[in-house]
């Protein structure tokens, strides 16, 4: 389809992006690999609307009753729960994908309003340990740069199954990342493009798991909450085999979830969204009375404080948010327009954080890109960016009568769509109906 | 603190059968290495035994343990006398863990240093995702072992099973007995002065006392599959 000629009819199932990328495949005989995440049209949380105070429920004051943000993870076992001033995290990113000024950036956010930070693939370093109040550190198949030293000064530690750009990979690096000091944090040689392991090398299944946590916790001394990550795949199932496994916290990462590097078959293909895990999850917890005994952070296309909302309302305790903390961080700036259209994107569709040019000097170990990301100015757009969604979400709360954000609940929910309905459970707007529940 | 035996070296003894194992590896990791060894009865397969040590203290384990002996050990040397169940000494940053007996799977995963020498055989994944420690084996390793290893050496005195060192990096495996199968861009490589060299000090360091070096060979990576080239596709 051209604006001129409407005679000419662009096909739904051909398209222009579709046949792109049959062009590219042929030429180049290897698959697509990019970062972000999903970026088809999904059921999000955009799909539920709020319903506000009424003549049933009273609202608060929004500028004068207190609405507490505030949340503890890691009751269940550890003798040192993490405890966050909001319930919002920054998810796990590795310096290797980021550079180590965006890294420094998202702890000195995240530290800024009081929250925590997650280590990635290929271990920790002192930058981040350093400016990272509370650092989670994140356990992954590859253990690259695994380090007992690290795991024993970290705040919690985070094993990862998976994640929801990708249930079912490993991580990927492509040798434009892999300079000399992240070859020699992961042990591989400069340059080469790192395909990480997908599945942990000593333990399979959840009763191994069981183990494994109780070897992290010995080696700890039973002060760090252990949570597990798992990409949105079967939540339901994950999360209860998680809690049998011993787990403080269980993270679940929907497949809007991003990646720095990954198959983009993958991305757009495997997982569920995040509005459909949240709620199977929360059943999951429900089921096995340990809701908000373990506790649930709910990652994956999290943009504004009525995603959080919406989230907690569903059940989550806290979210995690990677791709949109980056946003803050200046990825995606509009100001690199014109460098973003030299390689060949543009501000807005930027996505090639495998490439290691990013304009923005976030997604690249160049130390010229790099030097442009400034992490006090970055970490503090990260930090305000943290407190507004922190403010939304207690409007929403107040408006819903809520003291606190988490005792949001489902009855305050409604869809606004079949689909959402069914996959959140909570009934389509104007109606009493839970599709798959009757009535 | 577990009970001290009297007796001249000083051994403290600890008893799984009446201590409890959380106990057993706080005092083992807090233990100060000037002090004499230690001597650990009754594992009875215990789990997560021994592990997150920190110091250069000897500690022997009489029996049988499970998952994750010496897992992540730095500087101590463990000794079981017994078998050692799945992920012996996994990501051991340095020191010495000895198993008298067999080992389970993926003995040595992830090992940054140190060594780790298995008397009998160990099964499928031994030094899976190594990154730079020992292992000598002197009996047989199962199938993927050394898969994706990025660095550090194998030596096994038997043989080894199906798909040895399977995607791997720059790490060395030498085998004396038969290889099943080399797993993808795994290859024999040329044994020159150096590696008879290293593979001497192995053995040497192991225990392997009137082991020449004869039928030795060595395994390395091709490194083919180093880059995506869509050429590579047979290999997967």
């Amino acid at each position: 389809m051209t604006d001129d000629n409407w005679g000419l009819r662009e096909s739904y199932s051909f398209d222009r992006h579709t046949i792109h990328e049959i062009r590219r495949a042929a030429n180049t005989g290897l698959y697509r690999i990019r970062g972000w995440g999903a970026k088809r049209k999904l059921p999000t949380f955009d799909d539920l609307v709020f319903l506000g105070a009424s003549v049933s429920r009273y609202p608060l004051e929004g500028y004068r009753e207190a609405c507490d943000t505030g949340v503890t993870l890691g009751t269940r076992y550890a003798k040192k729960p993490i405890e966050l001033k909001i319930p919002i995290t920054i998810a796990g990113m590795s310096f290797g994908s980021l550079s180590a000024q965006a890294k420094e950036a998202l702890g000195r956010g995240a530290s800024e309003v009081g929250t925590s930070t997650t280590t990635g693939d290929g271990g920790m370093t002192q930058e981040e340990r350093g400016h990272s109040t509370q650092l989670v550190y994140q356990y992954l198949p590859s253990r690259y740069g695994m380090n007992p030293n690290d795991l024993r000064q970290a705040d919690a530690i985070e094993i990862v199954v998976g994640q929801g750009a990708k249930p079912g990979g490993g991580g990927m690096l492509l040798g434009q990342k892999i300079t000399e000091r992240v070859a020699e944090m992961r042990t591989l040689p400069e340059g080469i493009d790192q395909r990480s392991a997908c599945r942990h090398p000593d333990w399979t299944g959840p009763d191994d798991l069981t183990i494994k946590i109780r070897e992290l916790r010995e080696i700890t001394n039973w002060e760090k909450p252990i949570y597990i990550k798992c990409g949105a795949a079967r939540p339901y199932y994950d999360t209860m085999l998680a809690v049998k496994a011993g787990a403080d916290v269980v993270v679940i990462d929907g497949m809007q979830g991003g990646t720095a590097a990954t198959q983009d078959c993958f991305i757009e293909h495997v997982g569920i969204p995040t509005l459909a895990a949240v709620r199977e999850a929360v059943r999951a917890l429900k089921e096995i009375d340990m809701h908000r005994k373990v506790q649930l952070v709910v990652g994956g296309g999290i943009r504004s404080g009525a995603d959080v909302a919406k989230a907690l309302a569903m059940g989550a305790d806290a979210v995690s948010i990677g791709t949109a903390a980056l946003i803050a961080l200046g990825d995606n700036d509009p100001h690199y327009e014109d460098e973003y259209r030299k390689i060949g994107s543009s501000a807005g569709c930027y996505e090639d954080f495998q490439a290691g040019n990013d304009p923005a000097g976030i997604t690249t170990q160049d130390p010229e890109l790099s030097k442009r990301l400034d992490p006090v100015k970055a970490g503090h757009r990260l930090a305000n960016y943290l407190r507004v969604l922190t403010l939304e979400v207690q409007t929403l709360a107040r408006a819903n009568g809520k003291s606190d954000v988490h005792n949001l609940e489902p009855e305050d929910l409604a869809a606004l769509t079949v689909e959402a309905a069914a996959m959140a459970g909570v009934p389509l707007a104007g109606t009493s109906w839970i599709p798959g529940q009757g009535v | 603190m577990t009970a001290v035996a009297p007796g001249p070296a000083n051994i403290t003894v600890m008893d799984l059968a009446r201590d409890d194992l959380s106990q057993v590896n706080q005092d083992l990791q807090k233990a100060d290495p000037r002090g004499g060894p230690f001597r650990v009865l009754n594992p009875r397969g215990a789990h997560a035994l021994a592990c997150g040590l920190t110091s250069g203290i000897d500690v022997e384990i009489e029996g049988h343990t499970g998952y994750y002996c010496a897992g992540m050990n730095q500087a101590a040397r463990v000794t079981v006398s017994g078998n050692a169940g799945v992920g012996v000494a996994e990501n051991m940053m340095s020191g010495e863990v000895w198993v008298k007996g067999d080992a389970s799977q993926s003995a040595g995963a992830t090992a940054h240093g140190g060594l780790l020498v298995v008397e009998g055989n160990t099964a499928a994944r031994c030094g899976i995702s190594l990154k730079g420690a020992d292992i000598v084996v002197k009996g047989d390793v199962g199938h993927m072992s050394m898969f994706l290893a990025q660095a550090g050496r194998l030596v096994v005195l038997g043989d080894a099973g199906d798909s040895l060192g399977d995607s791997i990096y720059e790490a060395r495996i030498y085998v004396r007995g038969k290889v099943a199968s080399l797993g993808a861009d795994c290859i024999e490589k040329e044994m020159r002065e150096e590696h008879r060299t290293e593979l001497r000090d192995l053995l040497e360091r192991a225990g392997c006392d009137g082991v020449g070096l004869d039928g030795f060979r060595r395994y390395g990576s091709a490194r083919q599959l180093y880059h995506f080239k869509a050429e590579n596709l047979d290999s997967y």
